[in-house]
């Protein structure tokens, strides 16, 4: 008889989950589950309300990547209203796009992975987080802290709140940026290159120590999607979809975010909160695909500005093909937040920044609309139908967590199986389950729009699939209790 | 010296903006960490909500039956119970769902929005509440503070008076939405 191993709740992760992990009676593991635990519904509660109130409404999906979202909605409500958006209102939403790239990425590498990559996975559970980082490496600490403020600054400037601001609209953005708003904005962006330069730096000198983990962590072929604009570049707002497969070569490019049904498919699973998209000429579960950092670095010709090509071009060498690795998302997110800081200083340094024409207006004009961008985790679809009122009939919503859920889970095998055996369970084995998940970066409150979530779990079953244990194991002692199931 | 004060935070049905704004307190957050413990949180690794703990910031409402099990357990380990942000006080956006009700919800989700599977049923997704409520429908909760998210400032105040060792009045210093 084998026995299920249960982590939960995952931690350090943003929102719910658990990981079950299921060993034969020879205590080799058979099986891993990655659970979302909540759903809360938007694509339901949201009929009836009027199309102009979803952009406010659908960032409360997330306060991580609220302005994903608002952005994402706004483009899907921009084509039911059939116009084009102000030059400067496109501007000024990539620039506040910028602002969460950077103070998302900032979360999860300093707030959330940093612990295990300064501290180690094998460190003392109770030293593995910020508090603990900032004892032992106090400028790091810092350094996150700071970045992630700068990002946050970027956003509060645009949009006057730094969560859940009601600035990206329908038709551009709400109001013009002020002067001395854009002089402050400018002020932060040195000390942003400064930081990322030297975690940069740092990152790459700790490879050596992380062979292993950059071995297993969800390190296999798959197809990976991301959007890339027309020079065939980076690109976050706009664009239009790209998937290479394990090769790199082209399965398709140039498809708009119209046509995103062509692409992918949408399953459930009764073990999970979360459904799994998949690349639909392939099917389920072929039709695996990854989104996210590193699977937009793999999908891009390069980032277009300066400093991150530069990165772009080492990072790419890091595999012969597209890198596999799932552990170098964390890689990916700094040479991103390089990448947004470029963007936004050149953006800033435009003329027309400061254009008070920021906001085209119009009664809805289509019935349907879908709005496509780069949320930091990955590709991010919002699909609106609406009534001759405007009022929202029907919403479906693919986000980037999601995208990843096929990889996460195989991942989640992946790493299981190399560091679990399962008479002797190691609490840092279980960490580094949670790790690879951490490298995905998931947002589960993002996740969980559908339904609900809050934690991650993990579990062992047997090999005839009997739940054998479903405790919930605190973590001091859950090898110990493992072990006496054996 | 005097022991730490014993702090945990969770988030039960939201969307984490309350967490990011307790964040948002940016280098204050380095003051804090040497005055107090985060013994529970989902940015710290402990599995297991801990006893004796001195104030617990829940965000969201109480949307599962795990929430349940755990606004019960939390209200019995903490001495003071702080409704974090709106949806923990009013149920807010994830109460949204409570006018269609849990099936409707899940086939517009499972069903009609995804072909093939199954929905969700399997104990390892938790039953999902009929109605989505406000923490202090299930328990007696001593502070109450709004905002979608909170603003800093606010949590900031309560830190504070919670390490002066007093229960945090916010009269006059808070207000709903925004």
């Amino acid at each position: 008889m084998g026995q299920r191993i249960v982590i939960e709740p995952v931690t350090r992760v943003e929102g719910h989950g658990k990981i079950t992990i299921q060993l034969d009676e020879n205590g080799n593991v058979v099986d891993a589950c990655f659970h979302v635990t909540q759903l809360r519904g938007f694509e339901k509660f949201c009929e009836g309300r009027p199309y102009s109130e979803m952009p406010s409404l659908v960032e409360r999906i997330c306060g991580i990547c609220p302005i994903s979202h608002s952005i994402a909605s706004a483009k899907a409500c921009d084509e039911i209203l059939g116009v084009r958006i102000p030059e400067t209102g496109d501007k000024l939403r990539r620039l506040v796009n910028c602002g969460e790239f950077i103070q998302s990425h900032a979360l999860s590498f300093f707030y959330l992975s940093a612990p295990d990559l300064a501290l180690g996975f094998d460190a003392p559970p109770e030293k593995r987080n910020l508090i603990g980082l900032l004892e032992a490496n106090p400028s790091m600490a810092s350094d996150g802290i700071r970045l992630r403020s700068i990002g946050q600054q970027v956003i509060e400037a645009c949009a006057g709140k730094r969560i859940h601001p009601s600035w990206v609209v329908p038709g551009g953005v709400n109001e013009p940026l002020r002067k001395e708003q854009r002089e402050r904005l400018l002020c932060l962006i040195p000390d942003g290159y400064r930081i990322v330069h030297r975690t940069l730096a740092w990152l790459k000198e700790q490879f050596h120590r992380f062979n292993e983990e950059i071995r297993t962590f969800a390190n296999f072929p798959s197809l990976f999607m991301g959007l890339v604009n027309k020079e065939g570049n980076l690109e976050h707002v706009n664009g239009a979809l790209r998937i290479v497969d394990a090769k790199g070569r082209f399965v398709a490019d140039g498809v708009d975010g119209a046509s995103y049904r062509s692409l992918i498919g949408e399953r459930s699973e009764s073990y999970s909160y979360l459904k799994s998209p998949y690349y639909l000429p392939l099917g389920y579960p072929d039709g695996m695909y990854r989104v996210g950092p590193a699977a937009r670095l793999n999908v891009c010709n390069g980032c277009g500005t300066t400093m991150a090509d530069q990165e772009w071009a080492e990072f790419i060498r890091l595999d012969r093909g597209p890198v596999m690795s799932s552990f170098h998302n964390h890689l990916a997110r700094l040479i991103e937040i390089l990448y947004s800081l470029e963007t936004m200083e050149k953006l800033l340094g435009e003329d027309d920044i400061l254009d008070t024409r920021v906001r085209s207006y119009a009664k809805p004009n289509f019935s349907e609309g879908v709005g496509i961008v780069e949320a930091p985790r990955g590709v991010l679809i919002h699909h609106y139908r609406v009534d001759e009122q405007g009022l929202m009939q029907w919403a479906n919503m693919i986000v980037a967590t999601g995208n990843n859920n096929l990889a996460m889970n195989k991942g989640v095998l992946q790493v299981a199986k190399r560091f679990v055996q399962g008479d002797r369970i190691p609490e840092a084995a279980l960490n580094r389950i949670e790790g690879v998940i951490r490298a995905f970066d998931p947002c589960l409150s993002c996740s969980t729009h559908a339904i609900g979530g809050a934690g991650l779990r993990i579990e062992l079953v047997n090999s005839a699939g009997e739940v054998l244990d479903e405790r919930i194991y605190q973590r001091g002692c859950r090898t110990q209790r493992v072990s006496a199931n054996v | 010296m005097t022991a730490k004060i014993r702090i945990a935070t969770t988030w039960l049905d939201g969307c984490s903006g309350c967490h990011m704004s307790l964040l948002d307190l940016d280098e204050k957050l380095i003051e804090l960490a040497e005055r107090l413990d985060l013994v529970y949180s989902p940015l710290v690794d402990a599995k297991e909500f801990p006893a004796d703990v001195d104030a617990t910031l829940v965000e969201g409402a109480v949307g599962n039956e795990d929430d349940k099990h755990k606004i019960f357990l939390i209200r019995e380990r903490s001495r003071l119970v702080i409704a974090f942000g709106d949806c923990a006080i009013t149920a807010n956006v994830p109460g949204m769902r409570n006018q269609f009700g849990v099936k409707q919800v899940m086939e517009r989700v499972y069903c009609e929005n995804a072909k093939g599977g199954e929905p969700p049923a399997s104990g390892d997704a938790p039953a999902l509440l009929n109605h989505v409520r406000p923490v202090h429908e299930y328990i007696h909760v001593d502070v109450f503070l709004p905002g979608c998210p909170p603003p800093p400032e606010s949590i900031y105040a309560v830190a504070t008076e919670l390490l002066a060792g007093r229960t945090p009045d916010l009269t006059g210093k808070i207000r709903f939405g925004a």
